[in-house]
């Protein structure tokens, strides 16, 4: 199952939470999306990502961030 | 530019500017700035409330919050993140803007002085700070609630380039102090004790700070945040390195003055800390108040001048509420142990706490 975070326009640090709250909840083989629309937050979660074992790429389309994670 | 963007989203990239804006905070302060005032969000913002006529007390166009502002603007053109966008619970930031500079002004100083002060042998500070944990705290456990303002959106151009205006007019008005009228009256207030560093180097401090700040989003309650609610210690060591830089230059400057007081004169009359004093339960207190307010608008004082830069409007939203919670806190006689503090305190955490339980619906979806 692919899940689909939507932060976009969320103060921080709410799409940080809503990332982990969704990697937590996936398992390994699913790949989570998250959007968001400032570079600030792609970093962000990133590294909330990161930190939890899962890998990170991301590709710009009209202002938004597309976050590509992976286990 | 991809090195450089890299490097200031490391952890290295933090700690260093960090340690340049603790240096330069030291410095501000040698130069002229108040004592372990080097750079305080919350009192410049309040110094600025004065020279603009909203408060009589203190009045002075400190140059470095516009500077702030401008600087961060200019690194998110540089780095193509300049992006307006606005329209998440404007009111709400406006009020938490307002309260948690009522708070800081209790305490006397927003996070950056608190650390500031700390570095300055101030150890009323550690009563601030402690409150300031509280207060973050209590903001976390309202998050993790999932209290939220709602979403922002991409607003028109002109909006994100409103705040940088008002700040360019600002520091225009501080170059020139213009003069009008028979009496020669001043456009702006400035009040006669205000000590500041000279504004030129205020300005280009301010400006390479903002820089800094926005490339690093440098970000005192942020970075307590992050490691109360997720042992993330990113951001907490550029505050880290802020406090190690501040404490080692004032030690070779002479500005560090260990103590909960400075002794008594010669008279028996006691003699407090730079702007401080000694009414612990007012320190913690102030700061706990500060510390929620910040924690549920998303940033300390400086991220949100930083913000409001790259195109935020509620972030500048919120900066205008502490220029108004300054005002209603000088003209009502609730700074320091001034006799409204306690209560304003009191009411103030009320508020604040109902805002955070109030806020806590569900996401809509985006536009």
């Amino acid at each position: 199952m692919a899940e689909k975070v939507d932060a976009r326009g969320l103060s921080c640090p709410q799409p940080v939470i809503l990332t982990r709250k969704a990697l937590q909840e996936a398992s390994g083989d699913d790949s989570v999306t998250v959007l968001v629309d400032t570079m600030t937050q792609v970093h962000n979660c990133t590294r909330a990502a990161a930190k939890l074992g899962w890998q990170a790429t991301y590709e710009e389309k009209n202002d938004v961030f597309e976050l590509k994670l992976r286990k | 530019m991809k090195q450089a963007r890299d490097f200031f989203a490391s952890r290295a990239g933090i700690i260093v500017v960090g340690l340049a804006i603790g240096c330069l905070a030291a410095t501000l302060q040698k130069w002229g700035n108040p004592p372990n005032m080097g750079i305080c969000v919350a009192c410049f913002t309040r110094d600025i409330a004065g020279a603009l006529g909203m408060q009589s007390q203190l009045q002075y166009l400190r140059p470095e919050i516009p500077a702030f502002c401008l600087g961060s603007f200019l690194a998110a053109l540089a780095f193509r993140e300049f992006r307006p966008r606005t329209g998440s619970a404007p009111i709400i930031r406006f009020l938490l803007g307002m309260f948690a500079m009522i708070g800081a002004l209790v305490f006397l100083g927003c996070p950056w002085r608190a650390i500031l002060r700390l570095a300055g042998g101030d150890w009323n500070a550690i009563l601030g700070l402690l409150g300031l944990v509280v207060g973050i705290t209590a903001g976390v456990q309202f998050l993790k609630a999932g209290f939220n303002l709602g979403r922002s959106y991409p607003a028109r151009t002109v909006a994100g380039l409103a705040m940088p205006f008002v700040m360019l007019v600002l520091l225009a008005l501080t170059i020139t102090y213009p003069h009008f009228g028979e009496e020669g009256k001043a456009a702006l207030f400035r009040g006669a004790k205000v000590p500041f560093a000279p504004p030129w180097i205020s300005i280009v401090v301010g400006l390479v700070i903002g820089f800094l700040a926005q490339r690093t989003r440098f970000c005192t309650v942020g970075g307590l945040r992050d490691v109360i609610l997720m042992r993330d210690f990113h951001l907490v060591s550029g505050v880290a390195s802020f406090f190690v830089a501040a404490f080692a230059l004032n030690l070779i400057y002479g500005q560090f003055h260990p103590g909960f007081t400075l002794g008594t004169s010669e008279a028996g009359k006691i003699l407090q800390q730079p702007a401080a004093h000694t009414v612990h339960w007012l320190n913690f207190g102030g700061m706990v108040l500060a510390g929620l307010s910040f924690t549920l608008a998303g940033g300390c004082p400086g991220r949100q001048v930083f913000l409001s830069g790259e195109g935020d409007g509620d972030a500048g939203v919120f900066v205008l509420g502490m220029l108004t919670g300054a005002a209603v806190a000088h003209n009502f006689s609730m700074v320091a142990t001034q006799p409204t503090a306690p209560s304003i305190v009191i009411l103030g955490l009320i508020v604040v706490g109902l805002i955070g339980f109030l806020g806590r619906e569900k996401l809509a979806p985006a536009r």
